[in-house]
């Protein structure tokens, strides 16, 4: 072959070479097909192990039960049961080694949730919760003012 | 071409013992390697959705933004939660403002004021990643930055997303999107931490009336897995062919 030829087909497999190079030095060990599917399952395998390890938030309500009896026997044997500590008194995180105080959310619009009247027909499961209009009931008010939230069939003195 | 009575029963009978032979005869497995073959076999994520029970309260999604870090005023969101209102002339209203996550407290829908004796019905309708089997938006990741694991789940490595957005687009739910801080895709994953640790996903956790759970689909004695084996239920999109493992009881022709 002449050289005009044989110069660039020279650059071109040493930079072939050079991309199988960095190729190496680049890509995890672990980096490969793990399962039985090269289009499903082509991964690097570490990355399984780095969300096992993601933080955990939410601890659930049997954790706070473990410090938590006044309020939590009240709230463990009224219809309020059903909802977790949590979706009120945010998640708890590392309490009480990092957070002491969590931050407890008692505005309106967080009974509204649930108990805000849509006036949907009574198939929707919304419609047989005890519900208020919004701009008729105690307007702007905490409802927690007058409802006890651990027992709402109690209220507050 | 001849054939003897015998040679031909000769090779059948080697056919059939050949092809009876697990593939995975011929693969000799470490002892880890065993056990994890055998543990993994043994999970199989799924969910339940009972569109029912739905109350539209919110906290799922309130739940999940906190639990899974996604920015809380950004308007993404690894779960969500929709309202259909049917009106009585058929057409159907749809909303989920800010997914969902203050929960829906008004009854207007897009400011429209909906008169309540005019309904026919109305529903709520969570929706999460299905978990597909056969997952779109898997197929279309050009690095391999996002794979199904042995449970099921599928995952997406943060370290080598390239954000070049395929698998957004190539989601037929519509449940992937661009994580404002990483800079990478994002979406749900089961809570993945959490099921690894015997926990339930922030959001079944949340769900004050069970309209959210998860299930192991390999369990036969799973009481949510006897729930998606005996009764009714529908899968969204099935017609795409993603196989999805998120199963809905009570859905609606109207949900899309």
């Amino acid at each position: 072959m002449k050289r005009h030829v044989l110069h660039p087909l020279w650059v071109a497999i040493g930079v072939v070479g050079l991309i199988f190079f960095a190729r190496l030095l680049l890509v995890p060990d672990d980096f490969g097909v793990h399962g039985d599917s090269f289009t499903y399952n082509y991964h690097r395998l570490g990355n399984i192990e780095e969300w096992k390890d993601f933080p955990v938030k939410y601890q659930g309500t049997a954790t706070c039960l473990e410090c938590h009896n006044d309020n939590a026997r009240t709230h463990r044997r009224s219809p309020h049961k059903r909802v977790q500590c949590e979706n009120c008194h945010g998640p708890a995180g590392n309490h009480p080694d990092d957070v002491e105080y969590l931050p407890l959310n008692k505005e309106r619009a967080m009974c509204l949730r649930c108990h805000a009247d849509l006036g949907y027909p009574a198939s929707t499961a919304r419609s047989n919760l005890p519900a208020i209009v919004d701009r008729h009931h105690k307007r702007g008010r905490e409802c927690v003012s007058c409802h006890n939230p651990h027992d709402p069939r109690e209220d507050v003195e | 071409m001849s054939c003897s009575r015998r040679d031909f029963l000769k090779d059948a009978a080697g056919a059939a013992f050949v092809s009876s032979l697990p593939l995975s005869a011929f693969v000799v497995l470490t002892a880890d390697e065993a056990k994890a073959a055998v543990a993994n076999a043994t999970v199989r994520w799924g969910y339940l959705v009972d569109t029912n029970k739905c109350t539209g309260c919110g906290m799922c999604v309130k739940a999940c933004k906190n639990e899974n870090e996604i920015p809380y005023d950004s308007p993404v969101t690894r779960t969500w939660v929709e309202r259909y209102v049917v009106t009585k002339d058929g057409a159907t209203h749809i909303d989920s403002p800010d997914g969902g996550r203050d929960g829906f407290t008004s009854d207007k829908i897009r400011d429209e004021e909906i008169d309540p004796d005019n309904i026919a019905k109305a529903f709520f309708v969570p929706k999460l990643c299905n978990q597909c089997d056969n997952p779109a938006c898997v197929q279309v990741c050009p690095v391999g930055a996002t794979y199904k694991t042995e449970d099921g789940v599928v995952l997406i490595d943060r370290e080598w997303c390239i954000g070049c957005g395929y698998c957004i687009m190539a989601c037929p739910y519509g449940v992937r999107f661009f994580h404002p801080e990483h800079k990478v895709a994002d979406k749900c994953n089961f809570c993945y931490h959490r099921i690894t640790k015997g926990m339930m996903p922030a959001c079944v956790e949340s769900c004050a009336f069970g309209a959210r759970r998860l299930a192991n689909l390999r369990d036969p004695d799973d009481p949510v897995t006897k729930i998606i084996t005996t009764e009714r239920v529908a899968v969204l999109k099935d017609e795409y062919g993603t196989k999805p493992h998120v199963f809905y009881l009570g859905l609606d022709n109207n949900v899309r």
